[in-house]
């Protein structure tokens, strides 16, 4: 289970949220934007230090600012999956997906390269540089990329927002397959209902920096889709 | 004119290429270092040491050199540290190198600060969820994408090395062999009754190793940039 309860400020926005996620499936995180969604996984990823509250995977301490506790984020072990790809422009694809991976031992690892670039159906673009791929095929090589560093858990943060409707079904599909094959919890960042509804397991709506409401999808589709 | 360089213009040109490579061997790492301090952190006093590495740009070369004689010096205060460890700087040509070297200083941090300022602060933020500590990001991510400012720095660097003239005439002399470099023999030629189609040769010489420099520049940097797109 990850736990998240923090305050933080930034700008004019004040948050003061904090949710639960389940070890299994996919929990979104959903509300409009400037509702505090990144800032919530960039806390959890420790990119960002929040004013206060704890932050927990499990019995596993990431933040707590009442221990002054920060854990840096190449010790979290979360893997993040940006809106805007992030790929190493200077490296081929190849080295983008195994440059994370020389953390933890071979036994550790859930997945391997091979495994990764069948499921992803990546085989093709290993030699290319990301300059030259699509919108689709980048984020498909960054959740790779993200799955080899062996996280516990993966954020993605509105992966699918800079891709248009075909593109996010060469995408979207793969998000349910990792949470379902990999077992591996993912909280997934979105202010579509459309996404959310063809993968979330569970949602926390988040309104103006704050948990409106949570619960799992079947319960929460109703406002949602009244919204 | 149409001789082939005699030894003594020989001796002139590869003693300013050997100076001019150490003065930006020795910068480039600090350089480095410092433009990626003023690029990435906020401190108090940071407009002053910004002001202090562009200082050898805006004072007088003569100026820069007076000084290095009197810090490096035999008789100066780290000049004499440097003499008991068995380095003399003063009237040497590691000295001119170290004339060159702070000249180019501000040019080297300046390309490379830009550069640094450009890469996208977020490449480096995903490379820390991907398990690798921040020195290795430095190495991995930072750096490579910063080598064509690198690129732009070391040359320009070199540049201002080769016509190095007023800081390294002060402070190590105009001694043939050791210190002379080219724009100093250049000099030299000019001060001397008959000496122009000396000082017209070695500009000669001094602009085609100047262009030639330009051009592998221009040719590493388009070979980068394309590296780098595509």
């Amino acid at each position: 289970m990850l736990h998240v309860r923090i305050r933080h400020r930034i700008g004019s926005l004040r948050i003061d949220a904090g949710f639960t996620a389940p070890d299994r499936g996919v929990t979104a995180l959903y509300g409009p934007s400037g509702s505090g969604k990144t800032t919530l996984v960039n806390a959890v990823a420790g990119l960002v230090r929040p004013d206060g509250g704890r932050i927990a995977a499990g019995e596993r301490i990431l933040f707590d600012s009442a221990t002054r506790t920060f854990v840096p984020p190449e010790r979290r072990r979360v893997g993040y999956v940006f809106q805007d790809g992030r790929l190493f422009p200077h490296m081929s694809v190849r080295s983008n997906l195994v440059y994370g991976m020389r953390r933890g031992t071979a036994g550790e690892r859930r997945v391997n390269l091979e495994r990764i670039v069948d499921l992803l159906g990546i085989g093709g673009l290993l030699g290319r540089r990301p300059g030259t791929l699509s919108g689709g095929e980048k984020q498909r090589v960054a959740i790779g990329r993200a799955l080899l560093a062996s996280p516990r858990i993966l954020l993605m943060d509105e992966p699918l927002a800079s891709l248009d409707p075909a593109r996010k079904d060469e995408v979207l599909p793969f998000v349910s397959l990792l949470a379902r094959d990999i077992g591996l919890p993912i909280l997934y960042v979105s202010h579509s209902v459309d996404e959310i509804l063809r993968v979330a397991d569970v949602v926390v709506h988040l309104v103006g920096g704050r948990c409106a409401a949570s619960g799992r999808v079947e319960r929460m589709l109703l406002p949602l889709t009244g919204s | 004119m149409g001789r082939a360089p005699t030894p003594l213009e020989i001796q002139a040109l590869l003693l300013s290429l050997r100076v001019a490579a150490v003065a930006v061997a020795v910068a480039l790492p600090a350089g480095v270092c410092v433009a990626w301090i003023l690029a990435r952190f906020e401190f108090p006093g940071k407009t002053l040491v910004d002001g202090i590495v562009h200082l050898p740009m805006v004072v007088p070369p003569v100026a820069v050199g007076y000084g290095l004689l009197l810090v490096l010096g035999r008789s100066g205060p780290l000049g004499g540290l440097l003499e008991r460890a068995g380095i003399t700087l003063a009237f040497d040509w590691k000295g001119a190198a170290v004339a060159a070297a702070v000249m180019g200083f501000p040019l080297l941090v300046r390309s490379v600060r830009l550069s640094m300022e450009s890469v996208d602060r977020g490449l480096e933020s995903a490379a820390r969820t991907l398990g690798v500590r921040p020195a290795r990001v430095f190495f991995t991510v930072t750096l490579p994408l910063v080598t064509p400012g690198i690129l732009t720095g070391i040359i320009l660097a070199f540049a201002r090395s080769l016509g190095e003239f007023g800081a390294t005439i002060t402070f190590v002399s105009n001694i043939p062999g050791e210190t002379r470099t080219l724009p100093l023999a250049i000099y030299g030629f000019t001060q001397t009754p008959g000496g122009e189609i000396g000082a017209l040769r070695l500009c000669v010489i001094a602009v085609a190793v100047s262009l030639a420099a330009l051009v592998i520049s221009e040719v590493a940097s388009r070979r980068l940039a394309a590296r780098m797109g595509g």
